[in-house]
C-alpha cells in the first residue's frame, strides 16, 4: 500500500470533517443568519439550526483515507484502461507543493469531463499533495453508492440553485470559508460552472470564486492562492453523449446504473490527457491597490455584507483572468487542427491535402501562442492518422478522403439525416472549439476586416468591438479591454504576415488573404449562426404559434411581424422553437450552419441580445420570460451587414 | 540648566550618554552605566541572540562620525529686526549649531542615521528657553509681528518626523524649548490636581510630586525624557492607564498660545457641556495651533503597594484571549502586556549572568517545568507580564483574581522577576537601536490600534508582510518581526511592533527600510488597525490622514489651523 504522508499548508491545525461541521454551526456567521430568521420568521433558532445540520449533513464532505485508498486503486485500475497516457507538467506540481504549504489554496480546473475532478484528485494523491475538497453538483448524491464515495473522498455538494436561501448560503459560505481559513485542504471547484458541452471555455460563475476570496478581503488570511489548471484530453469520454444533449435530447439523470452501463466504454480509447497546473497567482497580488478596505473595517466580519461593486467587479475579473489562464495553458491535440480543417472542406476532403492544411495550421497555432503537443519527430501524416484512428467515431478515410463519419452513430433512433450530420458537426466540432479559445482575438480581426466597409482602422476596430459584445458569453474577453483585445489580434496577425497595418489602414497582404479568409471561416459558424438566430428572435411569438416557414425570407412579413408581436416567451419556449425552426431551414437547404442546431450557441445568442438590450429579460414567479425590441434586433442584424456607421469617439483612441 | 541636560544625552542616539550597550573585551554583551537596574551586568546569551537572529557579526561594523562637523550644519536664516526685539525681552537663546541640530530631530530611525552619517537640510536657525507662559506670549507675538516659523520642542523624543523642519520654510524658524517650563506651579491635594508648566519632563513630574506623596501615574515609555506638553501635543498614552487613564483622562485644563491669543477654559471642572471640548483641538494637535504651556492634570496618592507579575500561555492565540477576557471582566491590572515569541526569546537573550549556582538551577527547573512537564513549546509559548497597583490586600486580591482567568486559557503564572525584567526592558530597548546601527543592523518600533476581534490577523498579517517585504527588497537575512499587546480596553488593544533587519548589502538601507514600514502600516490599515494609537501622525503618516479621518474631518481640522493660525507661524507641517 502506498505511504501516504502529504505536504500539507504550514498554520493547518488538524481536524476531522465533524469538528468542521460543528465549528460551522457554531460560527457566528452562521449563528448571527440563525437568529436573524428565527426573529423575522417567529421561529424557534432550534429549529432553524436543526435545519442548519441538515443542510451541513447534506453537503459535507466525510474525507476518509480508506476511500481515497479505494478511489486511487480503482481509478488507477481504469484509468489505465481507458487512457494512453496522463501527462502532467512536473514543475506545476512542484509550484503547487510549495504553495500549498504557504497559504490555502484554491484548485480552479477547466471542466470538460467528469474524469477532471477524480484526475486531478488523483494525480495529488499520487504526488502526495495535500487531497483537495471538491464542490460537487448534489445531483451526484442521486447515484446511490457513487455520492457517498465521492462524499469520502473529499466531495462536498452545492445545490444549483440557492440564491434565496439566506441560511443555505450562510451554511455554505461558512462551510467553505472555514476550510479556507484553516487550511484544512485544497479548495476546489470549476469556474465554469458545469461541463462545458462544447470544449469551448464557458463564462465564469462568481458566487464560490467570492466567497474564497472573501477570508482574505476580510484579512482572516494572508493571502490565498488561486491555481489555474488546464486539462485537456484528446479524446472527451462524453463527446457523443454532449453532442445529444445540445441537439436537445435529454441528459440522462446522473445515476449509478447510468455509470454501470458505461463499462461500454472502458473497451474504448480515449487517447492521452494533458493537465497542466498553472503558476499559483497571489490574490494578495490581484487585489493590491485595487480595493478600498474602508467598507470590512466598519462592519463586524461576521455579519453578511453585499459586496461593494468595485470588490464585485475585481472578482469578475480575476475570474476572466483565471479562465483565460486556463485557456493559455491548455494542451491542443494535432487532431483540434484536423477538425478544424476538416469541418470547413465539408463534405469530403483529400487526404493529403488535408495533412497539408493540418501542417499550415499548426504554424498558425504556434504563432498564436496555442500549446500543440506534437513530437518533433512526429510527421504530420502520423499525426493525422492516428487522430483519425482515435476518433473513428467521427471521421474516416474513405477512398483517399476523409469523410464525416455520420452514417451509422449510435443507435440512430432519431433516424434522420439531418439529424446524424449535425451530430457529427457537433462532435467535431467541439474539438475544433479548443482552437478557437486561443484564436478568437485574431480571428475576430479577420472577421472584421472582411465585414467592414473599407480598411480604415476604425471601420475595422468598430466591427471587431460587435463582434466582440455580440460574442461575449461565447468566447472568453477579459471585461473592458477590447482595444488591447483588438490591438492583440492585430499584432498576432501582423505577426503571421496575414495583415498590414499603416497609420490609418489594416488590409490583408496578398499572401495573407489565405490565412484571413480561413480564421474568418472558422468562426463562419458562429457569424451565421448568431445571424439565423437572431433573425428568427423576431420571429418567437408566431414560431408559438402559427410558424409558415415558406414566407421566412419576406422582407414584408418580416417588417409585419416585428411590429405585431410583442408577447414575451421564456427559455424553455424558446428553445425547442429554435431548434424546430433552424432543423426546417436545413431540411429545406436554405443554410449550412448545423451549428445554430446547439442549444449552447442558442442560448449564448439570447443572452448575447439581452445583454445588448435588443431583448428584455424579466423575473417572473415562473422564471425569467422574454421580450423581443424588435427595432434593436434589426439594428444589431444591420451590424452584422455593417450598415451602421463607425461611432466617433471610440475611433479617436485609436 | 538647558544646557547641563543637554550635555546628559546622546548627541546621535537614545538617552543617557553614560547608558548604552557594547561588547566587551571578551565579546560578551553589557550595558553600561549606574542609571538602570541592567546597568553593569553582563548579558551572556546577547550575542549569540543577535548573531542568529540578524545573521549580523561583531566583525562588520560600522561606526557614526563622533561628533557633530559644525562646518556641515546649514547656517542660520537670521532676521536681525526679531533678534533686536528678543533681545529687549530678555529670554535665552542660542544660535549655536550643536543646539540647533540637537533640535532638529526626534527618534525616527532615518534622523537618526543622517546624524550619524549626514545632515539635515533644514535645521532650526535659532533656539529660544522661554521660563513661563509670558515668555511664550512674547516669543509667540514677536513671531507673528516677523512673520517667522516656530517649531515647540518639549523632550525631544517623536518618533514620527514632527520635529523635523520642513525644507522649504524660507523664514528663520525658531526652535521654542519648553524645558525650562518645569516646575510644578500648585498642587490642590482636595481635588488632587496639579497645576504644572509644561516642559516639565516625566521623570521629573513624578518625582517631585512623590515628594508630596503624589503621582500622576502617567508613564509612557519614553517617560524619563518626553514632557507634559509633548503628551498632550500627541495624545499619549501611559504603561498604566488601566488606573490612571490615557492623557485625554488626565487632563483637566490646558493653557495654549496661540496666535490669535490664549485658548483655556473658565474653569478646572472634571467634565462640561460646552460644545465640541476644546481641549480636543488642543490633544493631538501636534505643535501646529500653538505652545501649550500649562496644564492641570489629576493627580493620585502614590499606591502603598506595587507587585509585578507573569503568566506564560502555551502560544500567542490562548494568550490574546485571555487579554481580552480580563479587559471584558474590566479587571485589568496597571499594565498588562503580552509578548509573543520572539519577543519572548529577545527577552530572554538580555537576561543577565545569574550569580549563584542556584538560581541557575531554579531557571532551569522553572524551564523543566513548563516545556517538559506541561509541554509548551519554548518556540510557540509566549508571556503576559502584569503589574498591579493600589492597597496591599486589594492588589492580592486582584493578583488572584488575573491568575484565574488566565488559568482558564491555559497560562501559567511565571514569576515576578520576569514581570519586573520586562518592565525594566521597555526603557533600555531604545537603547538597542544605537547597538544595532553599529552592527548594519536597523530597526524600529511602531503601534496601532486595533478591535479585539482583529488582534490576531492584525499582528500575523503585520508580521508576514514585513518579512515578505524584506525579502523582496533584497533584505537578505530574514528580519526580527515581532509584536506585542500592550494595552486593553473595553473594545480592542494597542499593539507594538518591533521590527529590524541586517542591512549588509543594502545599498540605500532607509529607503528600503522606509518602504518596509510603509508597507507594514498599509497593512495595518487594511486589517482593521488605526493609523496611530498613541505616536501620532507628524509628517511621517501623513499621507493616510485623509483615509483615516474621512475629507469632511480633515476639512474640518483644517479650518480650525485656518482660525487659529492663519499665517502658519506653526509651521512644522505635521498632521494636515
Amino acid at each position: 500500500m502506498k505511504c501516504y504522508t502529504p505536504v500539507i499548508y504550514k498554520g493547518l491545525s488538524p481536524c476531522k470533517p465533524n469538528a468542521i461541521k460543528s465549528a460551522v454551526l457554531q460560527s457566528e456567521q452562521v449563528q448571527y443568519v440563525i437568529k436573524q430568521l428565527a426573529k423575522e420568521m417567529g421561529e424557534s433558532p432550534d429549529i432553524i439550526q436543526e435545519e442548519a445540520m441538515e443542510i451541513l449533513d447534506e453537503m459535507g464532505h466525510r474525507m476518509q483515507l480508506g476511500a481515497v485508498r479505494f478511489f486511487a486503486f480503482t481509478l488507477s485500475k481504469i484509468f489505465k484502461q481507458l487512457f494512453q497516457r496522463v501527462c502532467v507538467n512536473e514543475e506545476g506540481m512542484q509550484r503547487l507543493q510549495h504553495a500549498i504549504q504557504e497559504h490555502p489554496v484554491v484548485l480552479l480546473p477547466s471542466h470538460r469531463s467528469y474524469v477532471d475532478f477524480l484526475m486531478l484528485s488523483y494525480l495529488l494523491y499520487t504526488y502526495d499533495l495535500a487531497l483537495p475538497v471538491i464542490a460537487a453538483g448534489i445531483d451526484f448524491l442521486g447515484m446511490k453508492i457513487v455520492g457517498e464515495l465521492l462524499r469520502r473522498a473529499g466531495a462536498f455538494f452545492m445545490r444549483r440553485s440557492f440564491g434565496g436561501n439566506r441560511l443555505y448560503w450562510a451554511v455554505f459560505a461558512e462551510y467553505v470559508k472555514t476550510m479556507l481559513r484553516s487550511g484544512y485542504a485544497p479548495i476546489e471547484f470549476f469556474l465554469e460552472g458545469t461541463r462545458s458541452r462544447t470544449a469551448k471555455t464557458l463564462t465564469p460563475k462568481f458566487g464560490l470564486l467570492s466567497i474564497v476570496m472573501e477570508p482574505f478581503f476580510k484579512r482572516e488570511v494572508f493571502d490565498t492562492y488561486l491555481v489555474p489548471i488546464s486539462i485537456s484530453y484528446e479524446r472527451i469520454l462524453e463527446e457523443s453523449l454532449y453532442a445529444y444533449e445540445l441537439l436537445g435530447v435529454p441528459k440522462p439523470k446522473e445515476s449509478t446504473s447510468g455509470l454501470l452501463k458505461a463499462r461500454r466504454i472502458l473497451s474504448d480509447n480515449f487517447g492521452t490527457i494533458h493537465i497542466y497546473v498553472g503558476q499559483p497567482v497571489s490574490l494578495r497580488t490581484l487585489a493590491s491597490g485595487r480595493i478600498s478596505r474602508c467598507p470590512y473595517n466598519l462592519v463586524p466580519r461576521h455579519l453578511p455584507q453585499k459586496p461593494s461593486e468595485d470588490i464585485q467587479e475585481f472578482v469578475s475579473d480575476v475570474a476572466y483572468k483565471m479562465e483565460l489562464l486556463q485557456i493559455e495553458n491548455m494542451v491542443l491535440s494535432p487532431w483540434v487542427l484536423v477538425a478544424a480543417v476538416l469541418l470547413q472542406n465539408l463534405p469530403a476532403m483529400e487526404f493529403e491535402l488535408l495533412i497539408e492544411k493540418t501542417l499550415w495550421l499548426k504554424g498558425l497555432t504556434q504563432t498564436f501562442g496555442g500549446f500543440i503537443e506534437w513530437p518533433d519527430n512526429l510527421c504530420a501524416k502520423k499525426a493525422v492518422l492516428s487522430g483519425l484512428t482515435l476518433h473513428s467515431n467521427i471521421a474516416g478515410l474513405v477512398d483517399g478522403h476523409v469523410v464525416l463519419n455520420d452514417k451509422g452513430v449510435e443507435d440512430g433512433a432519431v433516424g434522420e439525416i439531418v439529424f446524424r450530420h449535425a451530430l457529427a458537426v457537433l462532435m467535431c466540432a467541439t474539438y475544433r472549439n479548443q482552437l478557437l479559445n486561443v484564436f478568437v482575438r485574431p480571428a475576430l480581426v479577420a472577421v472584421a476586416l472582411q465585414m467592414a466597409p473599407s480598411f480604415r482602422k476604425e471601420e475595422v476596430y468598430s466591427c471587431f468591438n460587435f463582434l466582440r459584445d455580440v460574442f461575449s458569453d461565447e468566447f472568453i474577453f477579459f471585461p473592458g479591454i477590447s482595444l488591447k483585445d483588438f490591438e492583440e489580434g492585430c499584432f498576432l496577425l501582423t505577426k503571421c504576415d496575414a495583415i498590414q497595418t499603416s497609420q490609418q489602414e489594416i488590409y490583408p497582404t496578398d499572401k495573407g488573404s489565405g490565412t484571413v479568409s480561413f480564421l474568418s471561416a472558422m468562426f463562419r459558424p458562429f457569424v451565421e449562426g448568431y445571424q439565423v438566430l437572431i433573425r428568427l428572435n423576431t420571429y418567437i411569438p408566431v414560431v408559438n404559434n402559427a410558424y409558415k416557414p415558406r414566407r421566412l425570407k419576406s422582407q414584408l412579413i418580416f417588417r409585419y411581424l416585428s411590429k405585431e408581436m410583442k408577447e414575451a416567451f421564456t427559455e424553455k419556449q424558446f428553445i425547442p422553437a429554435v431548434r424546430n425552426f433552424v432543423f426546417q431551414l436545413l431540411e429545406k437547404g436554405s443554410t449550412q450552419c448545423y451549428e445554430a442546431l446547439s442549444s449552447d450557441m442558442q442560448k449564448n445568442a439570447l443572452s448575447a441580445l439581452v445583454q445588448l438590450g435588443a431583448v428584455k429579460k424579466k423575473k417572473t414567479p415562473n422564471g425569467f420570460t422574454y421580450n423581443v425590441n424588435q427595432e434593436a434586433v434589426g439594428k444589431i442584424l444591420d451590424m452584422f451587414d455593417a450598415r451602421i456607421p463607425v461611432q466617433k469617439p471610440v475611433a479617436a483612441r485609436l | 540648566g538647558a544646557r547641563l541636560w543637554q550635555e546628559l544625552l546622546k548627541w546621535n542616539g537614545w538617552g543617557y550618554n553614560d547608558s548604552k550597550f557594547i561588547f566587551n573585551k571578551k565579546g560578551q554583551a553589557e550595558f553600561t552605566g549606574k542609571r538602570y537596574r541592567l546597568g553593569g551586568m553582563v548579558l551572556p546569551t546577547f550575542k549569540e541572540w543577535i548573531e542568529k537572529t540578524f545573521g549580523a557579526s561583531l566583525e562588520h561594523k560600522t561606526t557614526s562620525r563622533a561628533s557633530l562637523n559644525v562646518n556641515d550644519v546649514p547656517p542660520p536664516i537670521v532676521n536681525e529686526e526679531f533678534l533686536q526685539d528678543l533681545r529687549a525681552t530678555k529670554i535665552s537663546y542660542s544660535q549655536d549649531a550643536e543646539d540647533r541640530v540637537f533640535r532638529a530631530h526626534g527618534h525616527c530611525l532615518h534622523e537618526i542615521f543622517v546624524l550619524r552619517e549626514g545632515m539635515f537640510k533644514r535645521i532650526p536657525d535659532i533656539v529660544v528657553w522661554p521660563v513661563c507662559h509670558e515668555d511664550v506670549v512674547k516669543i509667540v507675538e514677536l513671531a507673528c509681528k516677523h512673520n517667522l516659523c516656530i517649531i515647540p520642542f518639549g523632550g525631544g523624543t517623536s518618533v514620527s518626523s514632527a520635529l523635523e523642519c520642513p525644507e522649504e520654510e524660507k523664514r528663520m524658524i525658531i526652535s521654542l524649548d519648553t524645558s525650562q517650563m518645569n516646575r510644578i506651579l500648585w498642587i490642590d491635594e482636595k481635588n488632587l490636581t496639579a497645576c504644572v508648566e509644561a516642559g516639565i519632563v516625566g521623570q521629573d513630574l513624578e518625582k517631585q510630586l512623590a515628594e508630596s506623596g503624589f503621582c500622576t501615574g502617567h508613564e509612557p515609555d519614553s517617560m524619563e525624557f518626553s514632557s507634559l506638553g509633548g503628551w498632550v501635543a500627541t495624545r499619549a498614552s501611559g504603561m498604566k492607564k488601566n488606573i490612571y487613564g490615557n492623557i485625554e483622562d488626565l487632563v483637566i485644563h490646558i493653557k495654549m498660545v496661540t496666535p490669535r491669543g490664549i485658548v483655556e477654559k473658565n474653569c478646572q471642572v472634571p467634565r462640561m457641556s460646552t460644545g465640541p471640548d476644546i481641549h480636543h483641538f488642543i490633544m493631538g494637535s501636534e505643535g501646529t495651533l500653538g505652545v501649550v504651556t500649562e496644564v492641570t492634570i489629576k493627580i493620585r496618592p502614590v499606591p502603598e503597594y506595587q507587585k509585578y507579575g507573569s503568566v506564560v500561555f502555551p502560544n500567542f492565540e490562548r494568550g490574546v484571549a485571555c487579554l481580552r477576557e480580563v479587559a471584558k471582566q474590566r479587571c485589568a491590572p496597571a499594565s498588562i502586556r503580552l509578548v509573543d515569541n520572539a519577543q519572548f526569546q529577545f527577552g530572554h537573550a538580555l537576561k543577565p549572568q545569574v550569580a549563584s549556582i542556584f538560581t541557575s538551577f531554579l531557571d532551569g527547573l522553572k524551564k523543566f517545568y513548563i516545556t517538559k512537564f506541561k509541554g509548551f513549546d519554548p518556540n510557540i509559548l509566549c508571556v503576559a507580564t502584569l503589574l498591579f497597583e493600589g492597597d496591599r490586600e486589594k492588589v492580592l486580591q486582584h493578583e488572584k483574581q488575573v491568575y484565574d482567568i488566565a488559568t482558564k486559557f491555559g497560562g501559567l503564572a511565571a514569576g515576578e522577576d520576569n514581570g519586573q525584567r520586562g518592565y525594566m526592558l521597555t526603557f533600555v530597548i531604545a537603547y538597542l537601536r544605537d547597538l544595532g546601527l553599529d552592527y548594519y543592523v536597523i530597526g524600529e518600533s511602531f503601534e496601532t490600534s486595533v478591535p479585539w476581534d482583529r488582534v490576531l490577523d492584525l499582528c500575523r498579517n503585520v508580521k508576514e508582510r514585513i518579512v515578505r517585504e524584506c525579502k523582496e527588497k533584497g533584505v537578505q537575512f530574514a528580519p526580527l518581526s515581532t509584536c506585542r499587546v500592550t494595552q486593553t480596553y473595553d473594545a480592542g488593544a494597542c499593539v507594538y511592533f518591533y521590527f529590524a533587519f541586517n542591512y549588509r548589502g543594502i545599498s540605500d538601507p532607509i529607503h528600503v527600510y522606509e518602504q518596509i514600514e510603509r508597507a507594514a502600516r498599509e497593512e495595518i490599515l487594511a486589517n482593521g488597525g488605526s493609523l496611530s494609537h498613541h505616536h501620532g501622525v507628524g509628517k511621517l503618516r501623513k499621507r493616510w490622514m485623509k483615509e483615516s479621518i474621512s475629507d469632511v474631518g480633515l476639512g474640518m481640522l483644517r479650518s480650525v489651523k485656518e482660525y487659529v493660525d492663519p499665517n502658519n507661524i506653526f509651521g512644522n507641517k505635521n498632521l494636515l
